[in-house]
């Protein structure tokens, strides 16, 4: 590794790090500012968790990763696909619909009912693509819009399909049936989400793609300058609608391991704004797909932490989502300060070099 | 999809056409919207298009939409977007809420201003400041007011009487204008049933009997923000930061300034239209209340091509559409299926006597399927009349870009000196 590329990982590192330490210190102020107990708080989140916990920090984080990695591809190219919470409703909609009618046996009936989950999410994030490309209409306004469509569009799909379970009032489509479930890897005495793995190969398969493909080449060119693309004979339209559909592919599996490894069923119930949290995910994890992993991790264990909060020390577990957002603002200003303070670094180093090299012509001059 | 007669009087207008609209524009497309529904009321026998509950429940639902649209509308024209209007004006709830409750109906409404500027200033400090992205720095305020509320709410609403973590005690009611002379006088008209007459009757009762003051102030500061903007040269600096911040700078204007002050009062009336929700459209703060409103806000000042008038026009629109979906409007929506379905009809001739044959047989084609489920159904189903909003902006996005003319800075961060 050259002296270059560790600085620059250096001052990656230590750009997260002082976003994170400023956004534990606005929250701390807002604690002290509401006479909570700043030490006792800190104290439960920060405590190391026990291996329950740990077992549902990791579920979440990978189901946050997979939100974070449907929004990172299209910050990539540059668009703003806010759209991944109302993406991954349709999606995980659309693959317990699927998963539960079991038109096939066993995995099969799982893998169908992911990859039309897949494509569902991209149908429903390509519209959005289609009218950027064709019309000119914002990828951010559409994605909003699209996502309230979404809210009412399953509700209203939920109630035609819906069964009724004995003794609950919760409608939801039907059970997935056993064999099409997918089992829990072993941890300690619990179980993680089989899905895990599907979504690391999507991780990986995110950074193969970006970094070694022709494809990922363009779509990051395209990205930073759209003339220079063009220049290079991309067809931005197409990419435009091509980024699109794969961030909505992906952020189609957001709710899935939910649904094969816990509910088995799509309710009214259903965790929703998994879309958003991803959003600051992405950015936290500078669109890779290992910073991606640690800032769902980092969000799940503030999540689980959290939780206990309200009975072990009477403050409202709702305090991590002001860190959570504030982390987003301060990664996004401690990055450009971080970046600003690194390219001046560069100038030093550039600088220094030129007159040492002048200097040393100089001597052979004299001498 | 429903739509009335604003979007009518929209795509009326005729295209390419510099022509501006006559100052009326706005009386006279009201003017057609009340005879339109008047005479669908009488064609389909929905009763409650144009009545007093329908209109009085309207003005309620149109006017938190217009207001977060008017702070759009400040800081769009500023040329900062703003996302984050949903954030601030649930600040706003939880602001009336808890000073509405201690210290009387009027500080609630301070207090619902002054925790959206809250929101507002986050954001101004975060986009004009430190020049992060309007988007980036939106859904960050988003998330951040939506984890504030809810600590601040069990923070102070818990162990209050009716109060608890989700909603506030009651609030103190903003006084109401009622004039029941004039309101009894127009209520016997309505009884009369002439047609049209007592459609207009029941509007002229609805704006007699009841209406909360922060309605009225509302529609003021719609005027008195199209005052400011475009007729002082307050509001034409401001635009031109929207515009061209550089030529901007280059004439003195203080751009990150004004900047920052339109953000500010984008937050205040997002906190006001929060604010609303919690003091006039209910009568506490509740955890969810906006429901997405921001963006409908957003949606509303889009479709209105960043003027005040149309925003009122696409506030209007959905707010109707809102209140007839509530109103067991499933009757309600279906009667305006068959407005949709003629006004398509009479889109589809226009556009082929405009040469647009393509645009004719599609608009024909959407117009007979409307027309066909019109006759097929009894019914829309709730989940439809909640999605329309939605479903009409993406459709004007989609039809009417090249009409629709944002800020040329819209959304540029910009940074002091660019001028050069």
């Amino acid at each position: 590794m050259t002296k270059a590329r560790l600085t620059r990982l250096g001052l990656g590192v230590a750009s997260a790090v002082l976003a994170l330490l400023a956004a534990f210190a606005i929250t701390s102020l807002v604690l002290i500012a509401a006479g909570d107990p700043v030490g006792e708080v800190w104290g439960q989140l920060l405590s190391w968790p026990e291996q329950r916990n740990w077992t549902n920090i990791i579920n979440n984080a990978t189901v946050l990763f997979l939100s974070g990695l449907a929004v990172a591809v299209s910050f990539r190219m540059n668009l703003f696909n806010i759209g991944v919470d109302g993406q991954y409703r349709v999606a995980a909609f659309t693959a317990a619909v699927v998963a539960g009618e079991a038109w096939l046996p066993g995995y099969l009936n799982t893998a169908l009912a992911i990859v039309c989950a897949m494509a569902v999410g991209a149908i429903w994030a390509g519209i959005a693509g289609v009218l950027r490309a064709t019309r000119g209409v914002s990828e951010v306004i559409s994605t909003i819009m699209l996502n309230a469509i979404a809210t009412s569009l399953v509700a209203y799909l939920l109630r035609q399909v819906a069964v009724r379970e004995e003794g609950s009032n919760s409608l939801g489509t039907k059970q997935i049936p056993e064999g099409s479930r997918i089992g829990g890897i072993p941890f300690g005495d619990f179980e993680i989400y089989g899905f895990i793995v599907i979504a690391a190969i999507f991780g990986f398969a995110f950074w193969f793609v970006l970094n070694r493909t022709r494809f990922g080449f363009d779509l990051r060119a395209t990205g930073q300058s759209t003339t220079a693309a063009v220049a290079s004979g991309v067809s931005v339209k197409k990419m435009t609608v091509a980024t699109m559909m794969i961030s909505g592919a992906i952020a189609g599996l957001v709710g899935l391991p939910i649904l094969f490894g816990d509910a088995y069923t799509y309710g009214s119930t259903f965790q929703s704004g998994l879309g958003f949290a991803g959003i600051a995910i992405a950015l936290l994890g500078r669109n890779n797909p290992i910073g991606i992993a640690l800032g769902a991790l980092l969000f799940a264990y503030l999540d689980e932490q959290s939780n206990p909060l309200q009975i072990l020390v009477g403050v409202s577990p709702d305090i991590v989502a002001i860190t959570q957002g504030v982390i987003v603002l301060t990664v996004v200003i401690s990055y450009e300060l971080v970046r600003r303070y690194g390219v001046r670094l560069e100038q030093r180093e550039v600088a220094r070099a030129l007159a040492s090299d002048r200097s040393d012509k100089t001597q052979e001059v004299s001498a | 999809m429903t739509t009335s007669g604003y979007a009518e009087s929209i795509a009326a207008a005729p295209p390419r056409a510099r022509r501006k609209l006559p100052r009326w524009w706005f009386a006279a497309a009201l003017f057609l919207v009340l005879f339109a529904l008047s005479l669908l009321e009488s064609v389909t026998g929905a009763d409650d298009l144009v009545s007093r509950g329908t209109v009085a429940a309207t003005l309620i639902a149109v006017v938190p939409i217009m207001l977060a649209g008017l702070g759009g509308l400040w800081s769009e024209r500023a040329g900062v977007v703003n996302i984050g209007l949903e954030g601030m004006m649930i600040l706003g709830t939880w602001g009336a809420g808890y000073f509405g409750y201690h210290y009387g109906a009027w500080a609630g409404v301070a207090g619902a201003i002054v925790m959206g500027m809250l929101g507002g200033l986050v954001h101004a400090i975060a986009t004009v400041i430190f020049g992060v992205d309007h988007i980036i720095s939106g859904v960050a305020i988003n998330i951040i007011a939506l984890g504030a509320v809810q600590y601040l709410a069990s923070l102070t609403f818990v162990g209050l009487p009716g109060g608890g973590q989700t909603q506030s005690p009651k609030i103190e009611d903003v006084p109401s204008i009622n004039i029941t002379f004039l309101g009894d006088f127009f209520g016997d008209i309505v009884d009369k049933n002439i047609f049209f007459v007592s459609q207009t009757a029941a509007v002229a009762q609805a704006l007699v009997t009841n209406l909360s003051w922060l309605v009225v102030i509302s529609m003021l500061l719609l005027v008195v923000t199209w005052f400011v903007l475009w007729r002082t040269s307050f509001g034409l600096r401001l635009r031109s930061c929207g515009e061209s911040p550089s030529a901007a700078e280059s004439l003195g204007v203080h751009v990150l300034r004004y900047k920052f002050v339109a953000v500010l009062i984008s937050g205040g009336l997002a906190g006001l239209a929060g604010g609303f929700l919690a003091m006039v459209a209910s009568s506490n703060y509740r955890d969810g209340q906006t429901g997405g409103r921001g963006y409908i806000g957003l949606a509303a000042m889009i479709f209105g091509n960043w003027r005040p008038g149309g925003l009122l026009a696409g506030s209007g629109l959905f707010g109707y559409s809102e209140t007839l979906g509530l109103r067991a409007g499933g009757d309600s929506v279906h009667a305006l299926l068959l407005a949709v379905a003629v006004l398509a009809i009479a889109a589809a001739v226009w556009q082929a006597r405009q040469q647009q044959q393509r645009a004719a047989v599609i608009t024909g084609v959407v117009a007979v399927a409307l027309g066909a489920l019109y006759f097929a159904i009894d019914e829309v189903p709730s989940d439809f009349s909640t999605m329309t909003p939605y479903v009409v902006t993406l459709l004007v996005l989609a039809f009417a870009s090249q009409r629709l003319r944002m800020p040329a800075a819209d959304g540029q961060v910009y940074r002091k000196g660019s001028a050069g």
